[in-house]
């Protein structure tokens, strides 16, 4: 048991060197401080624990451990203790106590703009995630990014998430929690960067094959800095059509893309209603084909099934079901 | 015929996989000529394959299980290697999808689960005084249920791909939109045909338990580890029928189209994260529950004192087991169900906290005034406790819903549940392992090698996956094939994988100490070898086939410790041996298990009219099932005062020293 405890505490400095810059202690931002402040009080608690019985523990192993003398000994019969018991069950509920008071505050709070931030107007971005890319629409400004997503500092931003493919989870670690993305599914998250900064964010939910590097950029602006690129982008960025947006669902990793107009115009896949962009010939490749099926709202340009002819001659029976099916709406 | 794409079936293009598909075949012609070789088909078939003794399946059992471990633990070993390095090329993302897919679904599904089934099997009927379980043949269909199940999952990888949605299969992704091959039909099917048989056995020791008490023995006589085991199995009757509808439906989806959790068509992705979850958590519980009363009678038995506070250890199991069933939400606080559900379910996972806390406490309590013998299976045990607090404390930090929104995907919670999974059921299984050897097998696994074992186990365990819950804190998620450098996660990720190559000499030293106690060991060993306080122990070591010549009465908790402080039942009397009524072997649950296999992998390929062709298969061996009128057989006299005097000093009593 000494090696093990010795182990441990080898172990230790280690830890508290790469702990110096974990990224969840270093909230930058109120909705992750609250978060922070949530996870340092359970700490302390939990410490507590693990002192207590880690002490508990190693004092009794030590003290009644058998020895050349003790072999002599025999334990008492003992059944148990109520008054222990009634203890050691009680404490806990306590510490429960506790810990549940503060989770459920903050776990209202994270629905609401955060505190002290109530009078500012925030702003509205919806987010797409697709795969295995990020989508970032700004109505109210009239544009739309790419694996990149501009705020001003200070100001709460509310992302109304929602994926255009499989189930994923958007975080942005340094400035709070994460959340689901789904198709025909809203969700809602606060956000608020306290000052100009560049933090990396990403999808925590597997997805695939390009699961890894699905990651995005969240550049935390002045308010002038970030006016002035929405204007730029306004004047500037091209127009995304109908048709590119389409490609653009496809299961590929781009780079970052600007735009002058936003996808919500024509499909918004948090409406329960919307198309369905799915085509599984575009996830073929892995193992032994199974049959498909033909949807409704399956979207297939004639792009895609000229680009299939080669290589996939084996699915030709496969694609004689698949009629048109891009009418959808 | 059927339009067979001959040259998709075997995945080709892997010179990993490529490896295994040779190393496999070797091994299948080794092991067919070696059995020829020896001529041991018919031992093996009327002892082995066709036994409903529940010993021999609770072996059988535990040697598929072993060898789930180490194909799962591979699977380990090479998400270490990728990960060791940032930007490593050792498996492509397509690969590394495949390994935690199968490492997931394996360690839990055919490794755990087996090997504490197995344990179960063993122990349990003989710590109740029983001869055998309540349904000996369906025993016997459960294993080879079980069976089929793993070898058609473990085929995947070779023939047809592998699974690679995780072992959660969350849709859309496992959809056939996003996921068109075949592999993930292959969890569908496997985890189905698996999950009939734990199933069924759950519904024989809920029977058994309750139905098959020796004499004496009430409820509140019974061993924990029998009373554990008891609501385990009572959670299985509960939550694996959820895993069957859910797996039904997932079948449904991917072989016919329909759309339960589709994105078209009006399906509901987040109905499968709610049945599977369902089904999931009560699932670690059925784990966890029977390595809880491992550790309560080794506990008593190396401190030579009785379980303490055993009616609140038995009051909490019961808490556990309640709650276990309403905490599934704990899995994704992040779907945005609002506030109001997940704080429900955050201090419904809190609770939890409170009747673990309370077992804790009891084991202390039972060591307080003891005398602490340093044996292999107590030093799991004692292991476990310091582990276990750490899994449990960041257990209840992921339980508080808010905080969980920076902790959810990451390595933090992967920390976490290999931090509650690996010490409260691997090292439980270990433990045991080491505890009932000698009444399996008739010798004792090596002490010295054990130590080996334990400490490069213990130590590469908490290598391992330590530095985990701090990659987590720092924002690395689980199952992302690499990194990149700039990341810093470099160091830490390195030593998780020298920690995980000191875990993998750990289990080489358990699988040396098998080798070389089942060549070298003592075979003239105490029948009692621990001085260990339950009824297993009254027994020979091996046991008997009939397990005891006389049922034996209880009075007391821990009863075969106070016989043997009295002094009382420890004899036998030629007059009191009766004839012993025993079932049959029977081949038609092997049978069943080939049926299984071959329909499901019909079903899997999507050949459907193959498959209902061999599902005839199953239907008749149902039929013949019904018309079986073997009652069984008798235990002559004199056989069992040949095989008591084998073991039983002339006086008939307990042979008890180690000579």
């Amino acid at each position: 048991m000494k090696k093990f405890l010795l182990s441990l505490t080898a172990l230790l400095p280690l830890l508290v060197l790469s702990g110096c810059n974990m990224v969840v202690f270093e909230p930058q931002g109120p909705v992750a401080r609250s978060i922070t402040d949530l996870i340092n009080w359970s700490l302390i608690w939990m410490l507590l624990v693990v002192v207590v019985v880690f002490g508990l523990f190693g004092y009794i192993v030590w003290k009644y451990r058998e020895r050349p003398e003790n072999m002599e000994y025999e334990p008492p019969e003992e059944h148990g203790s109520t008054l222990l018991e009634i203890i050691w069950t009680g404490i806990p509920i306590l510490i429960v106590i506790a810990l549940t008071i503060p989770t459920v505050t903050t776990l209202y709070a994270l629905e609401e703009v955060p505190k002290g931030y109530e009078e500012k107007e925030p702003i509205t971005i919806h987010v797409t995630s697709a795969d295995w890319k990020w989508i970032f629409s700004y109505p109210e400004e009239g544009i739309e990014t790419v694996n990149y997503v501009n705020i001003p500092e200070d100001t709460p931003v509310l992302f109304k998430m929602t994926s255009a493919s499989t189930m994923q989870s958007f975080w942005v670690p340094a400035l709070g929690g994460q959340k689901y993305t789904m198709p025909k599914m809203e969700t809602e998250l606060y956000l608020v960067a306290d000052n100009p900064g560049s933090y990396e964010g990403q999808n925590t939910n597997f997805n695939g094959r390009g699961y890894a590097d699905m990651k995005f950029e969240v550049l935390a602006q002045t308010h002038e800095e970030f006016d002035q690129w929405v204007d730029d982008v306004k004047e500037k960025a091209p127009k995304l059509t109908e048709k590119e947006y389409e490609d653009l669902l496809k299961p590929t990793h781009l780079g970052r893309m600007t735009f002058s107009n936003t996808h919500l115009s024509w499909v918004n896949h948090a409406d329960p209603d919307s198309k369905a962009y799915t085509n599984p010939e575009l996830y073929r490749g892995h193992g032994y084909q199974g049959k498909i099926f033909e949807e409704e709202d399956n979207y297939k340009s004639e792009e895609i099934n000229e680009n299939d002819k080669h290589g996939h001659d084996e699915n030709i029976e496969n694609k004689e079901n698949h009629g048109g099916g891009h009418d959808g709406h | 015929m059927m339009g067979i794409k001959w040259n998709e079936l075997l995945i080709t293009g892997d010179p990993l996989i490529l490896g295994s598909q040779i190393a496999i075949l070797l091994t299948m012609i080794g092991i067919v000529g070696g059995i020829t070789y020896l001529k041991k088909w018919r031992w093996l078939w009327s002892e082995w394959l066709t036994t409903v003794d529940h010993k021999r399946i609770g072996i059988m059992y535990i040697i598929a299980a072993v060898l789930m471990f180490f194909r799962g633990g591979i699977d380990g070993l090479m998400m270490k290697a990728q990960t060791a390095r940032p930007e490593m090329e050792f498996l492509n993302a397509q690969h590394y999808n495949e390994v935690f897919t199968t490492h997931g679904v394996i360690m839990i599904l055919f490794m755990a689960m087996p090997l504490l089934i197995g344990i179960m099997n063993v122990i349990i009927p003989l710590q109740i005084g029983a001869r055998d379980v309540a349904f000996p043949q369906l025993n016997a269909l459960s294993f080879w249920l079980f069976f089929s199940g793993a070898m058609l999952f473990n085929i995947s990888f070779v023939i047809g791909g592998s699974p690679d949605a995780g072992w959660t299969s969350y849709f859309p992704l496992a959809g056939k939109e996003f996921s068109p091959s075949i592999a993930n039909n292959y969890y569908a099917i496997a985890l189905q045909i698996a999950g009939i048989g734990t199933l069924i056995s759950g519904i024989n020791f809920v029977v058994t338990i309750l139905k098959m008490r020796t004499k004496g023995m009430t409820l509140m006589k019974m061993p924990m580890f029998t009373w554990t085991s008891f609501i385990a199995s009572v959670i299985i009757v509960a939550a694996f029928p959820i895993l069957t509808v859910a797996l039904a439906l997932m079948t449904t989806d991917r072989l016919y189209g329909t759309h339960f959790f589709t994105v078209s068509g009006g399906g509901m992705d987040m109905l499968w994260a709610n049945l599977f979850w369902l089904w999931g958590h009560p699932e670690v519980y059925i784990l966890i529950l029977p390595a809880f009363g491992i550790y309560s009678e080794i506990f008593a038995t190396f401190s030579r004192k009785s379980l303490f506070g055993y009616k609140s250890m038995i009051f909490s199991i019961v808490a556990i087991a309640i709650l276990s069933m309403v905490v599934w939400v704990h899995h994704f606080y992040t779907m945005g169900s609002g506030p109001a559900v997940n704080s429900i379910f955050s201090i419904t996972t809190m609770a939890i906290a409170v009747p673990t806390g309370i077992k804790i406490f009891n084991w202390l309590f039972t060591m307080r005034k003891g005398r602490i013998k340093m044996t292999t299976p107590m030093l799991w045990a004692l292991a476990f406790i310091p582990c276990f607090i750490i899994g449990g404390v960041t257990g209840v930090m992921l339980g508080m819903g808010a905080a969980d929104f920076q902790y959810h995907n990451t390595l933090f919670l992967v920390a976490h549940f290999h931090y509650t999974i690996i010490p409260g059921v691997v090292f439980a299984v270990f433990a045991a392992l080491y505890y009932w050897w000698p009444k399996m097998f008739g010798f004792m696994l090596n002490e010295k090698i054990g130590k080996w074992h334990f400490w490069l186990f213990v130590i590469g365990f908490n290598v391992t996956f330590m530095p985990m819950f701090f990659l987590g804190l720092d924002g690395a998620v689980r199952r992302s094939y690499t990194y990149s450098v700039e990341s810093g996660f470099a160091p830490l990720f390195l030593l998780s994988a020298i920690g995980s190559a000191v875990l993998a000499l750990g289990f080489a030293a358990f699988c040396y100490n098998i080798y070389w106690s089942a060549r070298y060991a003592d075979r003239n060993i105490s029948s009692d070898p621990w001085d260990a306080r339950t009824l297993e122990w009254s027994t020979a070591s091996p046991v008997q086939f009939y397990n005891f010549a006389k049922q034996p009465e209880v009075t007391t908790l821990d009863p075969f410790w106070h016989m043997k402080k009295k002094n009382e039942g420890l004899t036998l009397k030629d007059s009191e041996i009766e004839e012993i009524h025993m079932p049959s072997n029977s081949g038609l649950p092997i049978f069943m298990g080939a049926v299984f296999s071959v329909a499901g992998f019909f079903l899997v390929f999507e050949w459907h009219i193959a498959a209902v062709v061999a599902a005839v298969g199953i239907i008749a061996g149902l039929i013949i099932r019904s018309f079986d009128y073997d009652e069984g057989y008798h235990v002559k006299k004199d056989e069992i005062k040949k095989i008591e005097s084998t073991w039983r000093n002339v006086e008939g009593e307990v042979h008890n020293d180690v000579s």
